[in-house]
């Protein structure tokens, strides 16, 4: 076991990006994320990686694609409205099927919003995001503990596939400091094998091409239904999810990030009182945790969706559920963060007092 | 055993510095910890607040509705965060500062000097140090020694004689009750 360290969330998410041989951020500051540029310029600094800040999220996300193509690990952060400048870039990483990391620290919107804890990206982070057929693989850490994990897991789901991931976190997230312990041994980027696409220089070999295009009538559509064998691929294997006390509980809420840690503390509240309140918390967001849901519906009634915008999963947990269960949600959109003692009453009004 | 602690002010009253020297402390005897600012807008002579979970068990929710603990160092913050302590919590406020009494009759409130304390050893912007010394004295949540170390911790900066003035002004808190 190594040492425990209090850190910000954001400074967490840096030292997993360079514990998982990343030497590549390109970025443009806005809170909530703002620690993670301040953080990296220092550390990429100490190291010898290279940190951008650029003129635009639009001009960060193409040196992504552009150091990915060469074959790199490539990250860049920003949040909500940024992750929107970014989408253009990311639909051509995802139409030429690079791998790279893209951080949301997700603040209220839509629009200029406020700068407060949000989860109201999860359509745009799940569902594609920018133009075209496409999904990004989404992890939704929970503490600054995944928040130093994931960075690596990110990049090699990434790297597997040969797909964008997202890591989904939110202000609150980003902001909290909490104890982390450096869990792995760092990568040395120097040991990471070149990639097969990597633009590294053809001499001595025949050239590459990266692009998201095939002009040829109908190689296009072909290109898109080798994509969907993948996407179908990651959904069969890499569906991640965290249950607790789910095994003999009435009502099993789902939530991810923020809203776990808040409603984990109403489900001690719940237990408690003699409730039987199980939590089920995705970690992918995509693919989503289809089947444990869908087991857990054949014997489970009632669900709660709990999310800090006006209900976005409810249609993954309709989806996967079937039907077969009445979905319940409790929401704070906009910026607002759940309580505790809030969700309890939410909890209490669905089991109708009934111990 | 699980303490929620709110800790409110001005901005530049060392108010997130104190949240973050308990936790240090809490992460140094092996406690569960979690530390949230507040961080709209803020800024010097703003309001500032934090939130700080120390626990024998891993910490559920860094959101904190209804603390077992409030520092009030101001005026604005006693009347925002008095009516949120638990029953049979604490109230810890700045006598200094506030002309405010509080009135719950169900929580222990106890007034401290902290500015005047500080202001006694040299330097008023120790006032929260006093606070601190007083809030680990009361709960018996943390060691006097173990904040010694936090405070070092999070003022890498700091000199020896600032960071034994600090030590003075959690001596002083502490022996205050």
């Amino acid at each position: 076991m190594s040492e425990k360290k209090l850190m910000y969330g954001n400074h967490a998410i840096v030292e997993g990006v360079i514990a998982a041989g990343c030497r590549f951020f390109a970025g443009y500051p806005i809170t909530p994320q703002n620690e993670i540029p301040e953080f990296m310029s220092i550390r990429m600094n100490e190291i010898g990686g290279v940190f951008i800040q650029t003129e635009s999220e639009i001009a960060a996300i193409n040196m992504l694609f552009g150091a990915a193509a060469a074959g790199k690990r490539a990250m860049t952060s920003s949040s909500s409205p940024g992750i929107s400048l970014m989408q253009e870039g990311i639909s051509y990483i995802a139409g030429a099927d690079i791998p790279v990391l893209v951080v949301n620290v997700i603040r209220g919107g839509p629009g200029l919003g406020n700068i407060a804890p949000a989860q109201s990206d999860y359509y745009q982070a799940t569902k594609g995001g920018g133009h075209g057929d496409y999904f990004t693989i989404t992890l939704a850490p929970n503490s600054a503990q995944e928040l130093y994990e994931f960075p690596k897991l990110a990049f090699e789901l990434a790297e597997k596939y040969r797909n964008p991931a997202l890591i989904l976190a939110d202000g609150l997230l980003g902001q909290m400091m909490e104890p982390v312990e450096f869990t792995y041994k760092p990568i040395d980027p120097d040991t990471l094998s070149e990639p097969s696409y990597a633009l590294s220089g053809c001499k001595g070999r025949d050239r590459r091409v990266v692009r998201s295009y095939d002009l040829k009538p109908g190689k296009l559509e072909e290109m898109n239904w080798q994509r969907l064998k993948k996407y179908q691929k990651i959904q069969e294997t890499e569906q991640r999810f965290e249950a607790t006390d789910c095994e003999d509980a009435d009502l099993i809420i789902i939530a991810y990030g923020t809203c776990a840690r808040v409603c984990d503390a109403a489900i001690r509240m719940a237990r408690s009182d003699g409730h039987k309140v199980g939590l089920l918390r995705p970690i992918t967001l995509w693919p989503f945790p289809n089947n444990v849901l869908a087991g857990m519906s054949k014997t489970v009634r009632n669900f709660l969706v709990v999310e800090m915008n006006m209900g976005q999963m409810i249609d993954d947990v309709k989806l996967a559920t079937e039907c077969r269960s009445k979905i319940h949600f409790h929401g704070r959109p906009g910026g607002g963060v759940p309580t505790p003692p809030e969700i309890y009453e939410k909890i209490q009004a669905i089991l109708g007092g009934a111990r | 055993m699980t303490s929620e602690i709110i800790i409110a002010g001005f901005g530049g009253q060392g108010v997130v510095s104190s949240g973050i020297i308990l936790g240090h402390a809490g992460l140094f005897e092996d406690k569960n910890v979690t530390f949230f600012p507040s961080y709209g807008a803020e800024m010097r002579g703003g309001t500032a607040n934090c939130s700080v979970v120390i626990s024998d068990e891993p910490v559920a929710s860094p959101i904190v509705a209804s603390p077992d603990v409030v520092i009030s160092m101001n005026e604005p913050s006693l009347l925002r965060f008095e009516p949120m302590v638990k029953a049979g919590g604490i109230l810890f406020y700045n006598k200094t500062l506030i002309k405010s009494v509080p009135t719950r009759k169900d929580i222990t409130i106890i007034p401290v000097e902290a500015n005047a304390i500080a202001e006694e050893l040299g330097q008023g912007r120790i006032a929260n140090m006093v606070m601190l010394g007083a809030l680990i004295k009361k709960t018996g949540i943390l060691k006097l020694e173990t904040l010694k170390m936090a405070q070092r911790e999070r003022f890498t900066k700091a000199d020896d004689e600032q960071l034994s003035l600090n030590d003075r002004a959690l001596e002083r808190g502490y022996e205050l009750l």
